[in-house]
């Protein structure tokens, strides 16, 4: 069926109905709108509105230099603010061909692992929320807390870290990090199973997210669909396995891809990334290496001219920073390939044909984080 | 393939493409009017098979107005970049790539507000997230803005 891809000006027929859903929506997980056309309770088509919280951080970093750019990019996606901040000391590390400390590599990767852990929980905890099982919040929230406090400890800040410096990390890790560290995984790895029980083999939940919103590989790839979701449908995009960075090659670790590409495949592997994220920091965490916690750095950084790309792996999906450098010390372009925003672009096409609560269950197998698309 | 068989590629579509190489990336500039048509044969093509786009960026590099294409192939595992640009500021017009690659609708909605590039054929081409009445791109470099732009020192 050739799809209608006209700008959605005002009903086509009788039966048809516009709706927003959203800024306020509580399902949207902040301030995106949807506007929905209608016809019962079928979603015909809907077009996001974006921008209510357009920042214009590409704007902003033309004028900053390099260290005052990494505090902007936690703004993006803030419950992978680590990743994005490592993303662009890598960037810069790179350009500059910094050869950064081990000690450095491996304390990175176990903040990043902690980090995707924290947001899978907070995930996890607002999906059973949007379809209606409450007990979720309370469960994940509790369990997110204990990371949070971890990086309190360590890093100062709880959500907007800020850790990662060009070269290093902005301080040495509190003495008390690797024991708690280690208690968090141990309390963590009774506690899932927890989660399974709750929620995943829930005869409702299935019903509501089995078979819906199905999206096929050469779907995810053409949309650009990636991290978890896109894994869900069987595309294999984790940038840790394709492009190694930090202490990723260190380590052993399986990329966990779906099958079926619908809602439930988007979450079984999420659930299934939680165990993988553990088994890394549990690697990694007796073995961080001695040495000093950041390279000799100088204090302006000049990017050398050209044009630099960098990719990480974030909570939700691949993040690519792309920096035009003119040999100044702030960048002449830098651009932010937002996950989330290519994962809405998908969004209009799966959910065609589903129910207006099924695009909730949609929304919520997408995780999306709003800040992250508006930059 | 590597990045010798890919620039002979891309050579043999277009002959005039120009071409640089980092240590990342091969990438091939072209006219606007040529860059469909290299798109679809490299997405097409089964020896180059570049499905996944995944990243396009819009810039304003010395005066030019130029968008940035960031190709993998996810088979073939190679990538290349296709950038393609135009000199005229008052009515910038390119081909959009939506039939080829449908995530690319958002990013050129993006680069359309910030840049005030216009891609032909592109379904839904709107302000995306500057306001509908907004005047000026404000990516560009030459935009300026008085009241909300203050300039220190």
């Amino acid at each position: 069926m050739e799809e209608n891809t006209k700008p959605m000006t005002a009903p086509e027929t009788e039966e048809e109905y516009f709706i927003n859903m959203g800024p306020q929506h509580p399902s949207t997980h902040g301030v995106l709108r949807l506007l929905v056309s209608l016809q019962g309770e079928i979603v015909k088509r809907l077009d996001p509105h974006l921008g209510y919280i357009h920042r214009g951080i590409e704007k902003m970093c033309e004028k900053d230099t390099y260290i005052q750019i990494i505090h902007l990019t936690d703004r993006m996606d803030y419950l992978s603010a680590h990743m994005n901040n490592e993303a662009v000391c890598l960037l810069v590390e790179d350009a500059l061909e910094i050869e950064v400390p081990e000690r450095v590599k491996y304390i990175r990767t176990i903040m990043a692992e902690l980090q995707r852990l924290n947001s899978h929980q907070l995930w996890w905890a607002t999906m059973g929320m949007d379809l209606g099982a409450l007990t979720t919040f309370f469960y994940g929230l509790r369990d997110r807390e204990k990371i949070l406090d971890i990086f309190e400890e360590t890093c100062g800040g709880r959500l907007l870290l800020s850790y990662n410096t060009p070269g290093g990390v902005m301080y040495d890790i509190h003495p008390n990090f690797q024991k708690r560290v280690k208690e968090f995984i141990k309390y963590f790895k009774e506690r899932l199973p927890e989660y399974d029980q709750l929620l995943t083999g829930n005869v409702i939940f299935q019903e509501r997210t089995k078979g819906i919103g199905r999206l096929t590989r050469e779907e995810a790839v053409n949309y650009g669909v990636t991290g978890p979701s896109g894994r869900g449908s069987g595309f294999s995009c984790d940038i840790r396995k394709k492009f190694p960075y930090s202490a990723y090659p260190y380590v052993d670790f399986k990329e966990i891809l779906g099958v079926d590409g619908d809602a439930l495949s988007r979450y079984k592997v999420r659930m299934e990334e939680m165990w993988e994220s553990m088994h890394i920091i549990e690697q990694l965490i007796d073995n961080i290496p001695e040495g000093p916690y950041t390279a000799k750095m100088k204090a302006v950084l000049k990017l050398p001219a050209g044009e630099y790309f960098q990719r990480v792996e974030t909570a939700r999906g691949e993040l690519g920073v792309y920096v035009i450098s003119d040999g100044n010390k702030t960048p002449y372009r830098m651009k932010f390939r937002s996950p989330n925003m290519c994962n809405l672009s998908a969004l209009d096409h799966i959910s065609r044909g589903a129910k207006i609560a099924d695009l909730v269950a949609i929304g919520a197998s997408f995780d999306f984080v709003i800040p992250d698309i508006d930059r | 393939m590597d990045n010798t068989n890919i620039k002979e590629f891309v050579a043999r579509h277009i002959p005039e493409a120009t071409f640089e190489e980092n240590k990342q990336f091969l990438s091939a500039t072209v006219e606007p009017s040529k860059l469909h048509g290299l798109l679809k044969a490299l997405k097409e093509n089964p020896e180059t098979l570049f499905d996944y786009l995944f990243c396009i960026t819009g810039a304003d590099v010395q005066g030019k107005l130029m968008v940035i294409y960031h190709l993998e192939s996810t088979t073939l595992k190679h990538q290349v970049v296709v950038k393609t640009g135009t000199p005229d500021r008052e009515n910038p017009v390119f081909d959009s790539i939506t039939d080829l690659f449908s995530g690319a609708e958002l990013h050129e909605n993006e680069i359309f507000d910030l840049f005030g590039i216009i891609f032909k054929g592109h379904p839904n081409l709107r302000r995306m997230f500057m306001p509908d009445d907004w005047k000026g791109y404000p990516l560009r470099k030459d935009y300026t803005d008085e009241v909300n732009i203050v300039e220190l020192s």
